[in-house]
């Protein structure tokens, strides 16, 4: 099964490309012209998106490495018992939205100090394939059209984000038991 | 709101550093993390390319057209303003696959040509549009099929079976998106 999902996550870009090439060769496209005309357009994006980039890493870097984010989950600590979350997976539920390679260092730290069969473990496994960064996502893509005004983007992504991490705990206490 | 967030996580930090004598910090912060966000720009760069080449001939040869005529119902509900046949669709579905494949980058550069293109039917330029809106937060609360990265470090661990938490990984995924949708539907109508 795992084997079979890696195999199709490793040849889908081949796959994609190999369709879109065939697809123009029948079709007639002259396919070098037309794919140095859409290329040229590349460099001009990812320059665009350098200053959201940089504004966002060193804010979330100095909220991080100042121990500010520790301070932070001890506050939040209380409030998430609620929902019979652990405590000890708790960096990661506020880490996440945050910073995807922090809470990969999260991740690496909880299960190397809870075991990764455990229940700890687990969860948070669970919670980091499950959640997505939310700050730098924003950051970057509405920062590459310039919008301003992000309406209820943030409220639905934290939404979505607080049933992920609630769903995480409830199916792994329903599949492995806690 | 952004601005709002963006002085707090800095100038909370600074507090802190100050109070804990960890003052450092900051300053290796500033040197470090602005150099790896231009790196990360740069190697943007190459792959943004490609998938923007590769769009452009899709485009031209009618790949697009077809593609987002079979995925209609499927968008017309997810994103109604956008008009059919519309270039921003084939981009959304095409950083949604990627995205589930975990080819990070490549979602990443097809994820920028979709606003580009849902900016193009934007009248207030400053202002998200429901749909993008939507494609945003399904964007943030999908993620890939296999986590590798989470395995590496279950395996690293030296857990028993690393990948038992794929299964649940999809519940949790599959739950956040439907929640997210559900969301965004509700709030876009605020206002």
């Amino acid at each position: 099964m795992v084997k079979v999902l890696s195999i199709i996550s490793i040849s889908v870009i081949p796959t994609i490309i190999t369709i879109i090439l065939v697809h123009g060769y029948i079709k007639g496209v002259a396919l070098y012209d037309v794919f140095v005309e859409g290329a040229k357009e590349g460099f001009t994006t990812a320059i665009k998106i350098m200053p959201y980039l940089i504004a966002i890493f060193v804010a979330i870097g100095i909220f991080r490495r100042s121990g500010a984010m520790e301070i932070m989950v001890n506050i939040f600590a209380p409030i998430t018992n609620i929902f019979g979350i652990p405590n000890e997976v708790l960096p990661l539920v506020i880490m996440r939205p945050i910073s995807g390679s922090g809470s990969l260092g999260v991740v690496q730290d909880i299960v190397s100090t809870y075991g990764a069969d455990g229940f700890i473990g687990r969860v948070a496994s669970t919670m980091m394939g499950s959640a997505e960064t939310i700050f730098y996502t924003m950051a970057v893509y509405f920062g590459a059209v310039g919008i301003k005004n992000s309406r209820h983007t943030l409220s639905a992504a934290l939404l979505s984000h607080v049933a992920a991490v609630i769903a995480s705990v409830m199916v792994c206490r329903l599949v492995f038991g806690s | 709101m952004i601005n709002y967030i963006w002085f707090f996580l800095i100038f909370i930090g600074i507090l802190v550093a100050i109070f804990t004598g960890n003052i450092e910090a900051i300053n290796s912060t500033v040197i470090e993390d602005t150099q790896s966000a231009v790196m990360f720009a740069i190697g943007l760069i190459g792959i943004m390319a490609v998938w923007l080449g590769m769009m452009k001939i899709a485009e031209k040869s009618g790949l697009i057209n077809s593609f987002s005529k079979a995925l209609r119902p499927i968008t017309n509900f997810l994103f109604p303003d956008i008009p059919k046949n519309h270039p921003a669709l084939s981009a959304i579905v095409m950083n949604m696959v990627t995205n589930m494949f975990g080819a990070g980058n490549s979602a990443t550069a097809l994820g920028i040509k979709a606003m580009e293109e849902m900016n193009k039917l934007n009248n207030d330029k400053k202002r998200a549009t429901n749909a993008m809106c939507m494609f945003l937060i399904i964007n943030m609360s999908s993620v890939q099929l296999v986590p590798l990265t989470v395995l590496k470090i279950r395996a690293d661990a030296g857990s028993l079976n690393p990948t038992e938490i794929i299964g649940t990984s999809l519940v949790a995924t599959t739950v956040s998106t439907v929640v997210g949708i559900i969301s965004a539907k509700i709030l876009q109508n605020r206002r």
